[in-house]
C-alpha cells in the first residue's frame, strides 16, 4: 500500500529531522543538570518533562537520535560496503570454493546471537559508540550478501549477462555495470530494515551500559536509567521508548512501502 | 445443437476490450481449433469458456454450454463443471502438476473433488485406467512416480489423464505442445485427436502453430485482436481464404526466403572432436562424482560465407556446443578453432577470436539490460575492441547498424521496453552486427516470434547475407526455418552430429532414422495454392 510509504516516511523523517535540528538548536543544553526540577511532567517548559536529574526530555531525546541514526548509518554502510561485493563475487563465482568460503563464513556469523558478539567486542575494546557501531555493523555484513548473492545468481541465467560476456567482459565489469543497478532496489529495502534494527540494536547495547557514553544521551541508557523510577514517574521511561517505537515503526512501514512500490510484480498487481 | 455456443462474447478487463463480438461453436466430438498471434485474445477465450477471467474482467453476451449460459452462474456451480464437463490442459506440463504429489494421487484427485463417495482406493484403480489411456499403463509407469521422474512428453499425458478422467464432453488444450519438441508433439496430437473421438468429445484447442491446426482441426477459427476475422471447416479454409490476415498469416508460416551464392570455400570455424562433460552430484559421501556427457566427439567445418543449420531436440546438447563455440566454456577434449585461432586458450576464452564472433539469444525480453539506452545496448560489443571508436566515429557504427536492421537512428535513445518483440530482435541483431563479426550465431533467434515477425526477420537475415556476406550458424528445433535459412544442415541427437549435408537434400533424402524420424513428425503446412479443389 502506498498509505504504509507515506506514514513511514514521515515518521522516519520527523526523527530524522530531530537530530539534524539538535546539531543547532535544542530547547535546553542536555548535559545540564537541573535538580529542583527534577522528574518534572511533561508542561509547557518542558514540553517532555525533566528526567531524575532535572534535564529536559525533548532535548535529551534529540541529541539520541542523533546518536541512534549516527550509528545505526554508520553499521548498515559497513554491510552494505562490505557485504555487496562479497555477494556480487560469490554470484560471479557460484559453485566454486569461493563462493563456498564467502557464504559459510556468512553462516558462521549468522550463527551467533548478535548481541552476545556485540557484548564480547565491546567488552573487548571498552565499550563506546565506536566499537557499538562496528559489532551493529559486522552482522549486516551476511544479511547484504546473502541477499545479493540471491538476486544476482538468477541475474546471471539471464540472457543479457550471457552477451555481455560474449562482449568479452569480465565478470567484476558485469556485476557493476548489469548486476549491481538490477539488485539495487532490493537493497534499498533491505537497507532501511537493517537500519531500523541498527537502532533497535544500538538501543539494546546502551541499555546495558555498552553503547554511547555518558554525557552524551541515548535513547537505550535513558531507558535503564528511568526503570527504577517507572513507578514513580513512568513519563520518564514512556518518552524515549516511544521515540525507539515509532522510529522503528516509521523505518519499518518505509521498508514495506518502498518494496511495495519498488517492484514492478506488485505494481501490476496493484493497478 | 453444439455442445459450445459462444455467442455475442464481448471481453473487458479494467476497461480495455479483450474479446469484441465472438461467436464460435464447437460441436461434440468436433475438433475446432483457434489461432493466431499472441494478443489475439485466443487464450482469453479459453479462460472466458472455464470462467477463469482475472480481476476486473466484464463480460457481455452469452456461453451456452449444455443449456446453461455459464456466465450466469455461481461460482459452486462452475466448480462442478470445471473438471467435470469440461476439462482443461495447459501448455507448460511441468507447472501443471504440483510437484510434491504423486501422478496417481493428482489424477486421483480430480476424482474424488468431484465425487467425495468414491474410495480412495476405487479413485486410484480409476486414475490407473485413466493413465492407461493416455499411454501411461501402471505397469511401466506406476501411480507413485513424482512429476519430475517423468519426460516432458509424459507430463503433458499426466495433464491430459487429469483433464479426461471424468470423461468430460468438451476439452480445452491451451497450447498443449507448444512446451514439447516435434516428435513428442506428434504423439500427443494423435492422442488427444484419438481421445476425441473415442469420447465423443469436443475439443477447443488454442494453438499459434498452423501447421499443428491444420494436421489436426476439423473446423479452423482465426483470430486478430480479439476478433474473429474467418472461421470455417478446414479443408474448405485452407482451400478458400477469404480473410487477407489469414491469408498473410498462412504465408507468413510457410515464409521461404532466397539466400544469395555463398562465394569462398575456405573453412573459418573448425570443430575437432569436441567433448563436452559435466559433472554429476555426488550420490554418496565419498563415492567419484558421475558424468554427464553433454557433447560427445562433435567434429564440423563451417566455410567462410556459409549458413550452416544446427537442429535438434532438446537435451541434445544444441546449447552446450553454442557456449563451447563461444568459447564461454571449456571443452573437456577436442579443439575449436576460428580462421585457424582457438577460441579458448588455457584457462579463459581468447578475446581476440571472439571479436569475430557474435550471437543472437531466442528470448527478445530477456536479452537486453531493461536499464540501459539501445545506443548503449548494442556498443556492448565494443568492448571487445583495443580501441572502441568513441564519438562520432561510435555514432555513425550505431546509425549504420540501427538502418541495417531496418530500424531508425532516433531509436538509439529510447529505452528497451519501448519496443515490441519483433524490434528487439533487430536490435538484438544489430549488437551482433555492430563489431562486423565473421560469424554470428543464431540460437533458436526467431523461436519465441509470431509467426509474421518471424518472416520479416527471416527477410532481414536474407537481406543482410547479400549487404554483409555473412557466415552464421543457425540453431533452432523448428525444421521449416531452418530449412529455408540454410545452405546446410548438422543433425545432433544425445550429443553426437548423426547427419551432415547439404539442407535441401537431408530434407530430401534423409538417411538417418532419427533424421527420417524427426522430419515424419514436424507438422506441415499444406501449401495454400496447391490444395486439390
Amino acid at each position: 500500500m502506498r498509505r504504509s510509504l507515506i506514514i513511514g516516511g514521515l515518521l522516519s523523517a520527523v526523527f530524522l529531522l530531530a537530530a539534524l535540528v539538535s546539531f543547532v538548536w535544542t530547547p535546553y543544553d542536555h548535559a545540564i543538570l537541573d535538580i529542583p526540577n527534577k522528574l518534572k511532567t511533561p508542561n509547557g517548559t518542558n514540553l517532555l518533562g525533566t528526567d531524575h536529574f532535572g534535564r529536559d526530555i525533548l532535548s535529551m531525546i534529540m541529541v539520541g537520535a542523533r546518536t541512534s541514526i549516527a550509528v545505526a548509518l554508520v553499521a548498515v554502510g559497513i554491510g552494505m560496503g562490505l557485504g555487496i561485493p562479497l555477494g556480487l563475487w560469490a554470484a560471479a563465482r557460484s559453485g566454486s570454493w569461493l563462493d563456498e568460503l564467502i557464504m559459510r563464513g556468512n553462516d558462521l556469523v549468522f550463527a551467533f546471537p548478535s548481541l552476545v558478539i556485540a557484548i564480547l567486542i565491546t567488552a573487548i575494546f571498552g565499550a563506546g559508540a565506536v566499537n557499538a557501531i562496528i559489532a551493529i555493523g559486522i552482522f549486516n555484513i551476511p544479511v547484504f550478501a546473502r541477499i545479493t548473492r540471491g538476486a544476482a545468481l538468477s541475474l546471471w541465467q539471464r540472457e543479457f549477462i550471457m552477451a555481455a560476456r560474449v562482449a568479452g567482459k569480465s565478470a567484476a565489469h558485469i556485476s557493476v555495470e548489469h548486476i549491481l543497478p538490477n539488485v539495487t532496489n532490493l537493497l534499498i529495502v533491505q537497507g532501511t530494515i537493517q537500519f531500523s534494527l541498527g537502532i533497535l540494536a544500538e538501543a539494546g547495547l546502551s541499555y546495558v551500559g555498552l553503547g554511547a557514553q555518558p554525557p552524551l544521551p541515548s535513547w537505550g541508557r535513558m531507558l535503564a536509567d528511568a526503570q527504577t523510577m517507572v513507578s514513580i514517574a513512568p513519563h520518564v521511561a514512556l518518552m524515549p521508548g516511544f521515540a525507539i517505537i515509532l522510529t522503528v515503526l516509521g523505518l519499518n512501514l518505509m521498508g514495506d512501502g518502498l518494496r511495495d512500490y519498488l517492484d514492478p510484480r506488485l505494481r501490476v498487481a496493484r493497478v | 445443437m453444439s455442445l459450445l455456443e459462444i455467442t455475442n462474447l464481448s471481453l473487458s478487463i479494467h476497461g480495455t476490450d479483450i474479446l469484441h463480438d465472438l461467436s464460435i461453436s464447437v460441436a461434440a466430438g468436433e475438433i475446432v481449433a483457434i489461432t493466431g498471434e499472441s494478443g489475439s485474445g485466443k487464450s482469453m477465450t479459453a479462460l472466458a469458456t472455464m470462467q477463469l477471467l482475472p480481476k476486473g474482467a466484464q463480460t457481455i453476451g452469452s456461453i451456452a454450454f449444455a443449456d446453461q449460459n455459464l456466465t450466469q452462474l455461481s461460482e459452486p456451480a462452475l466448480c462442478d463443471i470445471r473438471g467435470n464437463d469440461i476439462g482443461m490442459v495447459f501448455q507448460e506440463p511441468m507447472t501443471a502438476l504440483n510437484p510434491v504429489h504423486t501422478i496417481g494421487r493428482q489424477v486421483a484427485e480430480t476424482i474424488r473433488i468431484h465425487d467425495p463417495s468414491i474410495s480412495r482406493a476405487a479413485a486410484q484403480e480409476q486414475a490407473a485406467k485413466t493413465l492407461s489411456r493416455v499411454g501411461l499403463p501402471p505397469d511401466r509407469f506406476p501411480l507413485s512416480r513424482f512429476p519430475h521422474e517423468l519426460s516432458g512428453g509424459q507430463r503433458q499425458r499426466v495433464v491430459i489423464a487429469m483433464a479426461i478422467a471424468l470423461r468430460p464432453r468438451l476439452l480445452i488444450a491451451d497450447e498443449p505442445t507448444t512446451a514439447l519438441d516435434v516428435t513428442t508433439q506428434a504423439q500427443i496430437l494423435d492422442l488427444l485427436k484419438g481421445l476425441a473421438k473415442a469420447d465423443n468429445m469436443g475439443l477447443l484447442m488454442i494453438t499459434h502453430d498452423l501447421a499443428v491446426v491444420a494436421d489436426i482441426a476439423d473446423r479452423i477459427i482465426v483470430m486478430r485482436h480479439g476478433i474473429v476475422v474467418e472461421q470455417g471447416a478446414t479443408d474448405a479454409l485452407l482451400r478458400d481464404m477469404q480473410h487477407p490476415y489469414t491469408k498473410m498469416l498462412f504465408d507468413a508460416s510457410n515464409h521461404q526466403v532466397t539466400l544469395p551464392e555463398t562465394r569462398s570455400r575456405q573453412p573459418l570455424l573448425q570443430v575437432q572432436n569436441v567433448t563436452r562433460d559435466y559433472k554429476l552430484p555426488r550420490k554418496t559421501l565419498f563415492g567419484a562424482p558421475g558424468h554427464f556427457r553433454a557433447v560427445n566427439n562433435v567434429s564440423f567445418d563451417l566455410r567462410r560465407g556459409e549458413r550452416l543449420g544446427l537442429v535438434g531436440e532438446s537435451g541434445c546438447g544444441k546449447s552446450t556446443l553454442t557456449l563451447a563455440l563461444l568459447g564461454l566454456e571449456q571443452v573437456q577434449s577436442g579443439v575449436i578453432t576460428l580462421a585457424g585461432d582457438p577460441v579458448f586458450t588455457g584457462t579463459r576464452a581468447n578475446l581476440d577470436v571472439r571479436r569475430k564472433m557474435q550471437v543472437v539469444f531466442q528470448d527478445p525480453y530477456g536479452s537486453f539490460n531493461p536499464r540501459h539506452r539501445v545506443d548503449r545496448l548494442i556498443t556492448e560489443p565494443f568492448h571487445l575492441l583495443p580501441e572502441p571508436p568513441t564519438g562520432a566515429a561510435r555514432q555513425r557504427a550505431v546509425d549504420e547498424a540501427l538502418t541495417a536492421v531496418g530500424l531508425s537512428p532516433k531509436d538509439a535513445h529510447k529505452y528497451i521496453h519501448e519496443f515490441s518483440g519483433g524490434q528487439r530482435q533487430r536490435i538484438a541483431i544489430a549488437r551482433a552486427l555492430i563489431i562486423k563479426p565473421e560469424l554470428i550465431l543464431f540460437d533458436e533467434a526467431v523461436s519465441a516470434l509470431d509467426v509474421s515477425v518471424r518472416a520479416q526477420i527471416l527477410d532481414l537475415l536474407a537481406k543482410l547475407c547479400e549487404a554483409y556476406a555473412l557466415t552464421y550458424l543457425f540453431i533452432s528445433h523448428d525444421l521449416s526455418v531452418v530449412r529455408t535459412i540454410t545452405d546446410r544442415v548438422l543433425v545432433m541427437k544425445a550429443g553426437e552430429i548423426v547427419e551432415d549435408g547439404p539442407t535441401e537434400d537431408v530434407f530430401q533424402n534423409p538417411r538417418h532414422p532419427y533424421t527420417r524420424a524427426l522430419i515424419a513428425a514436424a507438422p506441415v503446412l499444406p501449401d495454400r495454392h496447391q490444395i486439390p479443389a
